[in-house]
């Protein structure tokens, strides 16, 4: 029960993704060349509201379900990781038009070649934790 | 009701719909980070016996899992119970570049192929060297580079920008460098070699 209960956010994501069309390979294309607002309205307004609630969430100290703390996590500092991660990162969203949530949803709409993606991006973030001591972070 | 939810949603119904999923995931006691899922699935295959980084305990991960797996019944839900009437309505000026560089114009999934391009997409025209190096290739920067950066668009540019993490800045900063090179420069030499 303590997992299933995720069920439900779960199944409303893939609908969310699918409905906002955030899902779609065409709107990313989109985005990157600065020729609609659709997804930046998304994302803003996401980053918008989740701003003002996570405030809220602390300022409240509104515990979990469970009684404990929110799990808001602080990000170690650094530049380089974080740079040249996001840059690969961009590469591949811009090429395959999908970020990890999104993926999982097209399995869901039945185009089976992203299963071919998600193998890879599995194999690529095995690469990494085999190849992370040698990374400059 | 259901033409009105089947209709496409509206920017900001969407992201107000995506916070509703992250304060959900929060609420639970879990995180809003999709990424994180591949880390572990590679724990579940056994990499922690080889890389310490997948050394850890998995079974406090599986909320995630079941997170990310009933995302793959919402889609089928969205697309089968309330299939958009119209295709993605993409700008006149993406349709353009694209069709100059060989993608068509996008259908419905009625009759087409809904929210991705066939010509890159579709099982037939999947063993074309092209399309294989788009697919492997672009999956495997994507799970390196969310891993490397420590997060993708859920964990970084929703999580962490609205908790305020300028690391995360900088990684939503990397993802456009990334991207813009890819839609401007490399992907059109690549769909038109």
């Amino acid at each position: 029960m303590k997992t299933l209960k995720y069920i439900f956010p779960g199944i409303l994501f893939g609908i969310v993704m699918t409905k906002s069309e955030a899902v779609s390979w065409y709107r990313i294309q989109e985005m990157f060349r600065f020729e609609s607002f659709h997804m930046y309205g998304i994302i803003g307004t996401a980053v918008i509201l989740a701003t003002l609630l996570t405030y809220i969430s602390k300022r409240m100290n509104i515990k979990s379900v469970e009684g404990a703390e929110m799990n808001f996590k602080s990000k170690d500092k650094s530049i380089t990781r974080y740079l040249i991660g996001g840059i690969i990162f961009g590469l591949g969203w811009a090429m395959t038009g999908a970020c990890p949530g999104p993926m999982f949803t097209l399995l869901g709409h039945g185009v089976w070649a992203i299963v071919i993606v998600i193998l890879s991006s599995i194999l690529g973030t095995y690469a990494y934790g085999a190849l992370r001591s040698k990374l400059p972070h | 009701m259901i033409e009105f939810i089947s209709q496409p949603w509206h920017w900001s119904v969407s992201g107000v719909a995506i916070v509703f999923v992250m304060f959900i995931l929060l609420w639970f006691g879990g995180s809003f980070g999709a990424s994180s899922n591949l880390r572990t699935l590679c724990a579940i295959g056994g990499a922690g016996n080889k890389h310490s980084f997948f050394d850890f305990d998995w079974k406090g991960q599986l909320w995630n899992l079941v997170f990310i797996f009933s995302a793959v019944v919402g889609g089928f839900i969205a697309v089968s119970f309330f299939p958009s009437p119209e295709p993605v309505q993409i700008a006149q000026a993406t349709q353009e570049h694209l069709s100059s560089i060989g993608i068509s114009t996008p259908q419905t999934i009625r009759e087409g192929f809904g929210y991705v391009p066939s010509e890159i997409f579709a099982v037939d025209n999947l063993f074309s060297p092209r399309n294989l190096f788009l697919l492997i290739v672009g999956g495997f920067f994507v799970g390196f580079g969310a891993r490397y950066a420590g997060g993708c668009t859920s964990g970084h540019a929703i999580s962490g920008l609205s908790n305020l993490q300028l690391p995360s800045l900088i990684a939503v900063i990397g993802f456009f460098i990334g991207g813009l090179l890819m839609s401007w420069i490399l992907l059109p030499m690549i769909l038109t070699v």
